[in-house]
């Protein structure tokens, strides 16, 4: 582990192909048991862009992410990845849950290695983790099983597996929820320099303002219309600035203190 | 940002793997388990020593002693014990494989449930006895209606174990195998599977002590060797020594086979849980 602060800039693997793909959401709605969650999200997310969903608890975010991976399937519309419909698991994506959801039997390695496409050869798969569990900063920990390390960690697992599949579209359902604050903001710095050194588009899924503000090019949030029942794309937001951001910019501090208001936060009180 | 980059902070040290801590070494539970077992056996001494029994109620230790060494000197105590170790291993063997299959069969198809569920839930509900008429009957006083009843009890607690078990298989780890491209066979075999390797074990477990409990169930009634047929044959010549010994065998056979599945069972919770 000390060996990863004798270089401090992260270097992109040159194996790396930028295979980002485009998400379009077209008039998604879902219901469940004939009550209505998400109505008519309409949104285009750009390849190799990072978008955050924001919004409330229980609004439906999670469920529009499950839409793009296949897991779920909308009740009204499509979502298409790069111009073709998801229909069933869709192996394009990857996924990221708020859980590390790691199999407790076996080792950080091969945990990962369950990411790897259906296929890959043993000698390119077992460079692939090696070079992802490096980027995680998991190297010295490939051996351990999953209870014997932290949650962090564990999490940092959960996203090789996820990169192990060098996805189209990166899905995170709030892979950070659960960490502790200090942890939260490490992994978020860690997710900027995965982006960078693998370009893909990323979704993600949060109901933390900052986070979103730290990492994404776009904020999408979802919210119930006056007097709706289901929630539907309220805001679209392009964040200022290059990442990585500086934490107290002015610029962000405002569109915080509106982005608060809109999920029904007094921003003052905060 | 590239300082932050660090992770290697005190929270991501590894998680202590030790469980909870049981008093003492090894050695020193050994000691405290044979505790009672030895006390038993100075009371029961000092009950046939001090006259507080007559022996012919309970024979001292001494005689169950001899009345061992005396079975042994004609060759019977281990023919005696061989044909039960055997007809307990022939039969839980038979009994766990099939109910590996029946509840993995029945634990992952609904329409498995659905069909064979109430019959095998009703076999269950018949009392081990019940069966011994029908087995003898059907298959004679010989070895395969006493592996038959004693496959019978193997079966359930496995069944029912690895049934449970894959039922409630972490709906999450599921979803995530799916998410990553599993189904089917490999979805059973990466991740079904190899999450109920502990509930297997405890299966087993359960099933090698109910496997114990039929054998005697079988040899009591129709046999002609065995520790079940040493029990009926020593109380009708009123051997109440060689009765007594018949349990203790029982105890400790039963026991330690019980305590191998343990350590089994012990392997698979650290190398699968």
């Amino acid at each position: 582990m000390t060996s990863t602060l004798d270089h401090p800039t992260f270097v992109a693997p040159t194996s790396v192909s930028s295979n980002a793909l485009r998400v379009t959401f077209q008039g998604v709605g879902r219901s469940f048991g004939g009550r209505e969650v998400l109505h008519d999200v309409d949104l285009e997310v750009t390849p190799g862009e990072v978008v955050a969903i924001l919004g409330p608890s229980g609004c439906g975010k999670s469920t529009l992410l499950r839409s793009v991976s296949g897991l779920d399937q909308p009740s009204a519309g499509q979502v298409l990845i790069d111009g073709t419909a998801v229909n069933g698991l869709d192996t394009r994506c990857a996924v990221a849950f708020q859980e590390p959801r790691l199999l407790p039997w076996k080792s950080v390695t091969n945990n990962v290695s369950l990411g790897l496409p259906a296929g890959t050869d043993r000698t390119t798969g077992a460079a692939r983790i090696a070079e992802l569990l490096e980027l995680v900063e998991l190297d010295a920990y490939s051996d351990l099983r999953p209870r014997e390390i932290s949650g962090g960690m564990a999490q940092r697992v959960s996203l090789a597996r996820a990169l192990a599949r060098r996805p189209g579209v990166l899905l995170l359902d709030e892979p950070f929820g659960a960490l502790d604050a200090l942890t939260r903001l490490k992994m978020q710095d860690l997710l900027l320099d995965i982006h960078s050194a693998y370009p893909t588009t990323v979704l993600l899924v949060t109901h933390d303002v900052d986070e979103a503000l730290q990492l994404a090019d776009r904020i999408v949030v979802l919210g119930r219309p006056d007097g709706a029942t289901a929630a539907t794309v309220t805001q679209l937001l392009t964040v200022p600035g290059s990442r990585p951001r500086n934490r107290n910019d002015e610029s962000l501090g405002r569109m915080r203190s509106s982005l608060l208001a809109s999920l029904g936060v007094d921003a003052h009180r905060h | 940002m590239s300082a932050d980059f660090s992770l290697n902070t005190k929270e991501t040290t590894p998680a202590s793997a030790s469980g909870p801590r049981i008093p003492g070494s090894t050695l020193g539970r050994i000691g405290l388990g044979a505790l009672v077992p030895l006390l038993v056996l100075v009371l029961w001494q000092s009950a046939t020593s001090l006259g507080w029994v007559t022996s012919a109620q309970l024979p001292s230790p001494t005689s169950v002693y001899s009345a061992a060494v005396d079975l042994i000197g004609r060759g019977e105590l281990g023919t005696h014990i061989g044909i039960s170790t055997q007809r307990v291993l022939v039969g839980f063997a038979i009994g766990a494989v099939l109910g590996l299959g029946f509840g993995a069969l029945v634990g992952l198809s609904r329409l498995a449930d659905a069909l064979l569920g109430p019959t095998i839930g009703a076999i269950r509900a018949v009392p081990s006895l019940a069966w011994v008429p029908l087995l003898i009957l059907w298959m004679k006083i010989g070895e395969d209606s006493k592996i038959t009843l004693i496959a019978i009890g193997a079966f359930f607690p496995v069944f029912t174990t690895v049934y449970l078990a894959l039922r409630h298989v972490d709906k999450n780890l599921i979803e995530a195998g799916r998410a990553f491209g599993l189904k089917g066979i490999k979805l059973l075999t990466t991740i079904q599977l190899p999450a109920v390797v502990p509930a297997i074990f405890s299966g087993l477990r359960l099933a090698l002590a109910q496997a114990w409990l039929f054998l005697v169930a079988a040899e009591l009634i129709a046999s002609s060797m065995g520790l079940g047929f040493l029990l009926t044959d020593s109380q009708n010549n009123g051997r109440i020594d060689r009765l007594i010994l018949a349990i203790i065998l029982l105890a400790v056979i039963g026991k330690a086979t019980d305590a191998l599945v343990g350590l089994a069972e012990r392997w698979a919770v650290r190398r699968w849980a």
